[in-house]
């Protein structure tokens, strides 16, 4: 019954919350007013049932701190330990990434290019984000500046997609090392306001600078990948950027994998951990710092070459704060530092939509909300990283591990 | 020199320092109390405008004179603002008290892409036309061409919103439960303070001003879209850090500094990057003065 | 005997706060020496500076590590001087929390191992090498730190005490020829005590280094240190073996007050 009572009460709050917004709509020209009564309704019995569901998490949320082992995901184990196992899920999935183009139409190639573009993004971005910890807000513009070297390379020097690959890389990365420096005292938040002011400056000057950069039109007529240089058709070389794209997708994961997991990017998590330990445990904070954006926004540079050869024509209005939003959301909704996290994340982010027509509208606030809710409710994203496993030559230690089992 | 062009920066870089001290007021005062930069702080403002545009609109249809509309839109912008303030800061972020630093931001950027969608899906993504609600003061015509009515308004209204507010925590009792949350929120809680209460009152009071901000400043402009809450809360969010954070006068001042030199280098340098002054100077202020113009800096204790 | 640290007129200012006055101090080769005092007296400001946590205000920090010659250090980034040999724990302990016990102490062989970003891409067989070697040293210091069980747990999930002793390990996997412990018996029940007391004489021993503790049990002070200093209000007020600074009255004064002196 009380539960009860606080549900209508949330649901009544709701109601006149969203009262002007949803159900007002006025017509200023025409001096006209609608009246959406209906909005009213479903809001009112889903914020009551929502609220329910809400206090039952909230609920829940409060055991699992009092018993806080939780079951891993046995999916995700397996995957690590069982070698058959994971040789035949990555096999399987390969094959299927391989033989996609030819299943499927052009333009659902193009969309699993753009999913396999967010991998790589939602990758280059989990080791600053995920890993190293520094809430990183500019990822977009990287992209940008990727996109930009390739678009401009190759407009006023006629430099090919392969050529421009490395140098978009590298000149994200720099970049990326020169935003560093600057902000290396710089802590949590204002780290993130900085990045995020640094992203809308790189923007504002690509819209502006029109003599270099073409304003807001932006570059049109890029170039697309040659092959061995034949020209390819425009569905051919549709085909061969997702071939590009998979192979860079994989080389990314694989990439970051092994850095997560070397002697740098444990500097990265200790980090994240604790900067003045850190630093009394000899690691040089400002290097690692500064590999630490490098090594996040060059991934975002590659990404950015490719979406400029994938599309021909890129505009400043691609690589605004939204789509580091957009980013930062796969990497937490993904799983903060876990790679396989990051990929569903870019799955749901840019799968589901496409092939759940219903949902596409609703796309974004559903993101902002899981957003908020993840914070809330699993902080560790979909996949919570899993930790490395090591070869401890210990024969005791195999001894009693052995007793145990 | 043209002195008749340097008035009309100065007196339009007041107006819109103005604005931007009245949102800046929010983020400091938040900031203040729980650390947090409330990054839907300007999707608050664009909800205030959206709100005070529907009001209008309705009236409009019904005939009420434009200064009855723009008295009774403030206080509806007002009191909606306020209870979104309220209801954003339960859901968002009172979870997430004791969550460490970057759990709440993510929450928050996630508030406000949020609410920037809610109104795309309950409204437009269009913009939209904003009627006019402040009228035309006699005494003000011979300075019309660079000091308007709107413009008069702001400036004043805002000064005044401000001296009450400062007043407020100066010498009422909340005022002083408030500072004293700020200070230590935790030996407040002990001396009988409910912080709850404290912040959640915080979050009404920085939402009203944005309330406000957003309904004059729509009024001046004559339209507004989903996304005037970004540009104006990370301008805002400038104006504080320029004034040291966690201060109320500092965001006062901040915001003043910041739309005098917003208006004095597009008038005089180039209009084409507006916006990029604000962030450069937003950067360059993060990196080498974090603490603001009047601020000390603090020592992190080993 | 060689003098690992010899420390002259360092002071530190907060402001207008003097939280040390030319302070100075001599560490041998092979030496336990205590730093005691009152809470407040500025000892772990004094740890926070010779470590270049702290840039000192004046004064002169000097070190000589291992195989080399003296160099001054003051000024000198915290993860250099790590590197020259000096190594610490904290009071407030700072572990890497959410980080396994071994990769803890693994982090702490970060500088004296050198694999880069191209051999991590690679993963060739010397970095491979290198991995497995940190791995097997880390492993051995937590077995000798006897924290090996715990191994593959997280670090926020250890008991207290052994949280105190991993910083221990931690510290002493960067290889240092000085180990300074701030507090390493607080909030330890007696018997984590004594065990901690004879790992610290094991340690100075069997590991052939320096050891500067701060500490406030003086029972451990006491039985452990050949030296000990004496610290009140930012300034070194005694310094002796256990015996002249028991009997010291400004050390009775300064932590019994006026009246037992």
């Amino acid at each position: 019954m009380q539960e009860l009572t606080k549900s209508l009460k949330v649901s009544l709050w709701f109601m006149f919350l969203t009262f002007p917004l949803m159900v007002v709509r006025v017509n200023t020209i025409e001096h006209t007013v609608e009246w959406r009564w209906m909005n009213m309704v479903y809001m009112a019995v889903g914020s009551f049932a929502l609220s329910f569901v809400w206090r039952w998490a909230l609920r829940r949320k409060e055991m699992a701190k009092a018993a806080p082992e939780r079951p891993r995901n046995a999916f995700t184990e397996r995957l690590g330990s069982d070698k058959r196992f994971t040789v035949s899920v990555y096999g399987g999935l390969f094959a299927l990434f391989a033989l996609m183009p030819w299943i499927v139409s052009t333009y659902q190639t193009n969309i699993f290019i753009s999913f396999m573009l967010y991998v790589i993004l939602g990758l280059g971005l989990n080791i600053i984000v995920g890993v190293a910890g520094l809430l990183f807000l500019g990822h977009a513009a990287f992209y940008g500046i990727g996109a930009y070297t390739y678009a401009l390379l190759n407009h006023y020097y006629g430099i090919g997609f392969w050529t421009a690959l490395p140098i978009g890389g590298v000149v994200a990365a720099l970049a990326g090392v020169v935003l560093a420096f600057p902000v290396l005292r710089l802590r949590g938040d204002y780290l993130a306001i900085v990045t995020l002011g640094f992203g809308e400056i790189v923007r504002l000057v690509l819209e502006n600078w029109s003599d270099l950069t073409g304003g807001p039109s932006g570059v049109s007529n890029i170039s697309r990948p040659d092959l061995f240089g034949h020209h390819l058709s425009v569905a051919g070389a549709n085909t061969y950027v997702y071939y590009i794209v998979l192979v860079m997708a994989i080389v990314t994961i694989i990439a970051v994998q092994r850095l997560k997991d070397s002697r740098i990017g444990r500097a990265l998590q200790a980090l994240r951990e604790d900067e003045i330990a850190c630093q009394a445990m000899g690691i040089d904070r400002v290097n690692v710092k500064l590999m630490a954006f490098g090594l996040g926004t060059a991934w975002a540079g590659f990404a950015g070459v490719i979406f400029a050869a994938k599309t021909t024509f890129i505009n400043p209005a691609s690589f605004t704060f939204f789509e580091s939003a957009i980013i930062l959301s796969i990497v937490v909704l993904g799983g903060m530092g876990s790679n396989l996290g990051v990929i569903l994340g870019s799955a749901f982010l840019v799968l589901m939509p496409e092939y759940l027509r219903a949902f596409s509208e609703y796309r974004m606030i559903l993101f902002a909300m899981a957003m908020v809710l993840m914070m809330i409710f699993r902080p560790q994203g979909l996949i919570a990283p899993k930790g490395r496993k090591y070869i401890i030559n210990d024969p005791d230690l195999a001894a009693t591990e052995g007793g145990k089992a | 020199m043209d002195w008749d062009y340097f008035f009309e920066l100065t007196l339009g870089g007041l107006t819109r320092g103005s604005i931007y001290a009245m949102i800046a007021l929010g983020y400091t005062m938040v900031y203040g109390i729980i650390e947090l930069i409330n990054f839907a702080h300007g999707e608050i403002y664009m909800i205030g405008a959206f709100t005070g545009l529907l009001v209008a609109g309705v009236l409009g249809v019904y005939g009420f004179p434009a200064l009855a509309i723009l008295v009774i839109a403030a206080v509806v912008a007002v009191i909606y603002c306020s209870a979104y303030g309220y209801t954003m800061e339960k859901i968002a972020y009172k979870p997430l008290r004791n969550a460490g630093r970057l759990s709440p931001l993510i929450s928050a950027i996630g508030m406000s892409l949020f609410l920037q969608n809610y109104v795309i899906l309950a409204q437009t993504s269009d913009f939209l036309p904003f009627p006019a609600l402040i009228p035309e003061f006699e005494f003000l015509d011979p300075i019309a061409h660079i000091f308007g009515s709107s413009d008069f308004v702001i400036v004043v209204g805002s000064a005044l919103c401000m001296a009450a507010l400062t007043l407020f925590i100066k010498y009422t009792k909340m005022g002083k439960a408030m500072r004293a949350t700020a200070q230590n929120r935790k030996m407040a809680m002990l001396l009988g303070i409910d912080a709850d209460r404290i912040i959640s009152i915080t979050f009404i009071i920085g939402s009203s001003l944005a309330a406000l901000g957003g309904l004059l400043i729509a009024s001046h402009v004559g339209q507004i879209n989903f996304m005037i809450g970004f540009l104006a809360g990370v301008k805002a969010f400038t104006a504080a850090v320029l004034g040291g954070i966690g201060s109320i006068p500092g965001a006062v001042l901040g915001g003043l500094f910041l739309g005098l030199a917003e208006s004095f280098a597009t008038g005089y340098i180039s209009s084409d990057y507006e916006d990029v002054f604000a962030f450069t100077l937003l950067v360059v202020f993060l990196i080498f003065r974090p603490s603001g113009i009047m601020g000390k800096a603090p020592v992190e204790k080993v | 005997m060689a003098t690992v640290l010899n420390v002259q007129n360092l002071s530190k200012n907060f402001g207008g706060l003097r939280a040390l006055n030319e302070v100075d101090m001599r560490i041998d080769s092979g030496e336990i020496v205590a730093l005691i005092g009152p809470n407040g007296a500025g000892k772990t400001t004094f740890f926070n500076c010779i470590t270049s946590i702290y840039t000192p205000t004046e004064g002169e920090v000097r070190f000589t590590p291992k195989s080399g010659t003296e160099s001054r250090i003051n000024g000198m980034k915290p993860n250099l001087v790590t590197g020259l040999g000096m190594s610490r724990t904290f009071q407030n302990i700072r572990l890497f929390k959410n980080m396994t016990v071994l990769e803890n102490v693994m982090i702490a062989r970060h500088c004296r191992t050198k694999g880069g970003i191209l051999g991590a891409l690679l993963r060739t067989p010397a970095i491979r090498k290198e991995e497995q070697e940190i791995v097997d040293r880390s492993y051995e210091l937590l077995k000798y730190i006897g924290l090996h069980r715990y191994y593959n747990d997280l670090a926020c999930n250890l008991p207290y005490g052994e949280q105190r002793r991993l910083e221990i390990a931690r510290a002493l996997a960067t290889e240092p020829s000085l180990l300074l412990l701030d507090e390493p018996a607080a909030g330890m029940n007696p018997q984590e005590t004594a065990s901690l007391k004879q790992l610290v004489l094991r340690i100075r021993d069997e590991l052939d280094m320096a050891i500067l503790l701060i500490e406030h049990d003086m029972s451990m002070v006491m039985s452990l240190s050949e030296r000990i200093y004496v610290m009140e209000y930012g300034c070194m007020i005694a310094h002796g073996t256990p015996d002249e600074i028991s009997k010291d009255p400004r050390v009775i004064k300064a932590y019994l007050g006026e009246d037992h002196a």
